[in-house]
């Protein structure tokens, strides 16, 4: 149990990314009036205001409870693709962390893993469909690599950080084949996918809160 | 960005508390943002509800009342509603006979929705039926997209379903018409101009002077191509062959003809771009049997417009001619 994460440190994750949505919405935005409707950084930042509102309002037992609380504000105050995904992404996170108010670095791994699948099942999306998946899954793999070679926790994180980094700079050039980039079609190409850049946001500031 | 607006945030809370006090016969829960029809929940009808990202006005709000819709969600700005607002909708408005879900096939409607149906299953016993409408034909539909969108479609099947509901037709015989309806409409939009987005503060993409976007959503999202800026008859062409060669349409066939404006264009233009089509149309010997012309389906002030074809039966045309009675819609009252 050595690099084990507690409540405290969970929650320094999840305001470290309010913060950085916070920093980043107007670029979020950006990058979604190219290929979406310019509301992403807006949902992302009404969403992630919400949870620290539940985050400050309340004491919670546990990394289940704690999660399905900022889960469930999610996909109840976002709305769009949006809300669902990272709703479905943190339920997921939450039931797979269990009933504990402290969890090891292979749980965490563990949960990141369920978190990510949550998404594919929510939002049936695939490697290479210009999505938050093409951040999540390369940063889960990094994550899961890192700690079956024995590095700490910390280390880890910081690669699981820089794969989902590289995994949304990969998908400039990709062909949006879901959501309403899809509608595009070629002309979704060139265009940094604005799901893939908070899933990063997200990912950097777990490394920053746990590594 | 010039705008009638207090504060970007406040734009979809405050137009909701407009609508309550222009509408009496409407009744506004504010918390959740869903419009009702004052009466609702009616007992024994199969009820309707919609619902997508504001910024479409009149859709869906307008289309709440007797003959049309029950309830509407209003998401914020072009963001689909929320699970909860489904939800609290699809209880309220029960009378009994199940409610239909009619979401427009865009991501976000299609998840939220969905999760509305899986806890409406969870937590009441209400019978929930959802149909999809996905009747854009500027998308190249494949098993690698995410499908056609729903556009200008989606009020015809909401005026024709709501009739259908209103003749007493159960949940599975209101669904079968909606998704007839679905299976026999086909749009087509394009743009002049961007819209903006309040909170985004600019608009959603650069148009050159002589330039236009054909094959729009309305979202602002761009078109799948730019052209030069061409006279209304040749883009009644751009807009119209693609929307005929899909079915296909067949010498001969009736339709109801819908040329819709984006929030931007008089209804001068319509109506001319209106002639353009029913020239068309007459050149191929497709009759028109019914007609409406108007902003019905909006992209803020997005300038431009979309043409909706739905090949009609004498059942459909006769659930269209029934009595409808709601802000944006009304006739035969």
């Amino acid at each position: 149990m050595s690099d084990a994460v507690t409540l405290s440190g969970l929650t320094a994750w999840i305001r470290g990314f309010a913060a950085l949505i916070d920093a980043h919405k107007e670029e979020l935005t950006q990058l979604d009036s190219a290929i979406g409707d310019a509301d992403h950084g807006t949902n992302m930042d009404r969403g992630m205001t919400a949870v620290l509102a539940a985050l400050d309002g309340d004491e919670y037992p546990s990394s289940a409870a704690l999660f399905k609380k900022i889960g469930m504000t999610l996909v109840s105050s976002i709305g769009g693709a949006s809300g669902p995904l990272y709703g479905t992404f943190f339920l997921r996170f939450g039931s797979a962390a269990g009933d504990n108010d402290a969890i090891d670095a292979e749980a965490l791994a563990a949960a990141l893993r369920a978190g990510l699948d949550g998404v594919v099942a929510r939002g049936k999306a695939e490697a290479g469909d210009k999505t938050m998946y093409d951040a999540l899954a390369p940063a889960a793999d990094a994550l899961d690599k890192e700690l079956a070679a024995g590095a700490g926790l910390g280390h880890a994180l910081q690669a699981a950080a820089d794969a989902a980094e590289k995994g949304r700079d990969a998908t400039t050039p990709m062909l949006a084949r879901k959501g309403r980039a899809s509608y595009l079609g070629e002309r979704s190409v060139g265009h940094q996918d604005p799901g893939a850049t908070s899933a990063a946001l997200m990912m950097r500031a777990a490394a920053s809160a746990l590594g | 960005m010039k705008k009638l607006i207090n504060q970007p945030a406040d734009v979809v809370s405050e137009a909701l508390l407009g609508i309550e006090a222009a509408h009496p016969e409407l009744r506004v829960d504010h918390p959740n943002k869903v419009i009702y029809r004052a009466d609702a929940p009616v007992s024994g009808k199969v009820a309707l509800i919609s619902g997508g990202g504001s910024g479409h006005e009149p859709l869906h709000g307008g289309f709440v009342g007797p003959g049309m819709l029950d309830a509407a969600c209003a998401g914020e700005m072009f963001t689909s509603p929320v699970p909860e607002q489904m939800l609290t909708a699809t209880k309220a408005v029960d009378g009994g006979a199940g409610v239909l879900h009619i979401v427009k096939n865009y991501t976000g409607d299609v998840m939220n929705f969905e999760m509305a149906a899986e806890l409406a299953a969870a937590e009441t016993g209400v019978q929930v039926t959802s149909v999809v409408v996905d009747d854009d034909v500027a998308v190249q539909d494949s098993l690698y997209t995410a499908g056609r969108r729903g556009v200008g479609g989606t009020v015809l099947l909401e005026k024709i379903a709501g009739a259908a509901a209103d003749q007493g037709r159960s949940l599975t015989e209101v669904a079968d018409v909606a998704k007839t309806v679905n299976a026999q409409s086909r749009s087509m939009g394009m743009a002049l101009t961007s819209c903006t987005v309040p909170a985004a503060g600019q608009p959603t993409f650069e148009i050159g002077d002589g330039e236009m976007e054909i094959g729009v959503g309305i979202h602002g999202e761009p078109g799948r191509k730019r052209v030069p800026l061409a006279p209304a008859k040749e883009v009644a062409e751009m807009l119209v062959e693609p929307i005929l060669t899909d079915l296909p349409f067949s010498s001969g066939d009736g339709v109801i003809a819908f040329v819709n404006g984006m929030g931007g264009t008089p209804l001068i233009e319509l109506y001319l771009m209106y002639n353009e089509v029913a020239r068309i149309l007459d050149r191929h010997g497709v009759r028109i049997a019914r007609s409406l012309v108007g902003p019905y389906i909006t992209s803020l002030e997005m300038a431009g417009c979309s043409v909706t074809l739905m090949k009609v039966t004498d059942d459909l045309l006769e659930l269209w001619d029934a009595p409808v009675n709601t802000p944006a819609l009304r006739w035969g009252v």
